[in-house]
């Protein structure tokens, strides 16, 4: 299970924007680099991530190859209302990855 | 829209490929043939072009409104923060739909999309890339109006990605 590491916010105001951080534990082989056979090394990545605030998804990503290891994202959001930002990070060989952070919304 | 830069590396690329087609038709090149085969693929400001099309469509796309965020000198092109930021006030009427990255010189032209709407509150996206040379990268904004805005950068990488086992 890959380890993952998320930034909200315990408590915020309503209509505040809040700045959320998210770095997940992943090799991010590119499929372009040759290994010490001599073959090349297939590719590995996460393909998708996708960040929901009480089920409606408020941020998408599609990740190439170009995307470093350990894919880091910061981005925003209002915070509506008190409840569960879920974040999900799918990709290559079945890769699937879930973490759930609760904030309270004053 | 291309450079002197590009042209220059368009007439280089040709040439090689034209001079790697004589030797092979010419019977002598086959280890020179092979040691290009075994080359990775790359991207080109052509595949970029067409990556930016598949995007855009037929829409013109204008500069302005998006600021995309890079070191101008990369000494480790495996890691490079990256940061695009939208002029927009993310309200439900007016707001980014998708930011796309592109870059012309990795071996995919692709590097990030991204999918936002008027919940994210402030049109502004941090994340972390790869760079395989130096090279323009750009970023392409698509606005609920159905416009698109763009910005490029060019980055000096003195440590390129994608190499270290090579």
């Amino acid at each position: 299970m890959a380890r993952a590491l998320i930034n909200v916010p315990a408590k915020a105001k309503r209509g505040e924007i809040i700045e959320i951080k998210t770095l997940i534990q992943h090799e991010m082989e590119t499929g372009y680099r040759v290994g010490t056979n001599g073959n090349m090394i297939p590719r590995d990545i996460i393909t998708d991530f996708v960040c929901k605030y009480n089920g409606e998804e408020i941020f998408r990503a599609d990740l190439f190859p170009a995307i470093a290891a350990n894919p880091f994202f910061t981005f925003y959001t209002v915070a509506t209302e008190s409840g569960a930002i879920s974040f999900e990070w799918s990709g290559d060989n079945g890769f699937t990855a879930a973490e759930t952070a609760t904030i309270t919304v004053e | 829209m291309p450079t002197d830069h590009d042209k220059l590396q368009a007439t280089r690329r040709r040439f090689l490929t034209d001079a790697a087609a004589l030797a092979g038709s010419a019977g002598f090149g086959a280890g020179f043939g092979l040691s290009l085969t075994v080359k990775p693929a790359s991207a080109t400001p052509e595949t970029m072009r067409a990556a930016l099309k598949r995007v855009v469509g037929e829409a013109t796309l204008r500069k302005g409104k998006v600021k995309l965020d890079l070191p101008p000198l990369v000494e480790n092109g495996n890691v490079v923060p990256l940061t695009v930021t939208v002029d927009s006030p993310m309200t439900a009427t007016d707001h980014v739909k998708a930011i796309h990255v592109f870059n012309e010189k990795n071996p995919q032209p692709n590097v990030i999309g991204v999918q936002l709407g008027p919940r994210a509150g402030r049109a502004t996206m941090a994340t972390r890339i790869r760079l395989a040379d130096t090279q323009t990268v750009t970023a392409v904004a698509e606005l609920s109006d159905g416009t698109f805005w763009t910005d490029n950068i060019q980055v000096i990488v003195t440590l390129a990605a994608c190499v270290e086992n090579m």
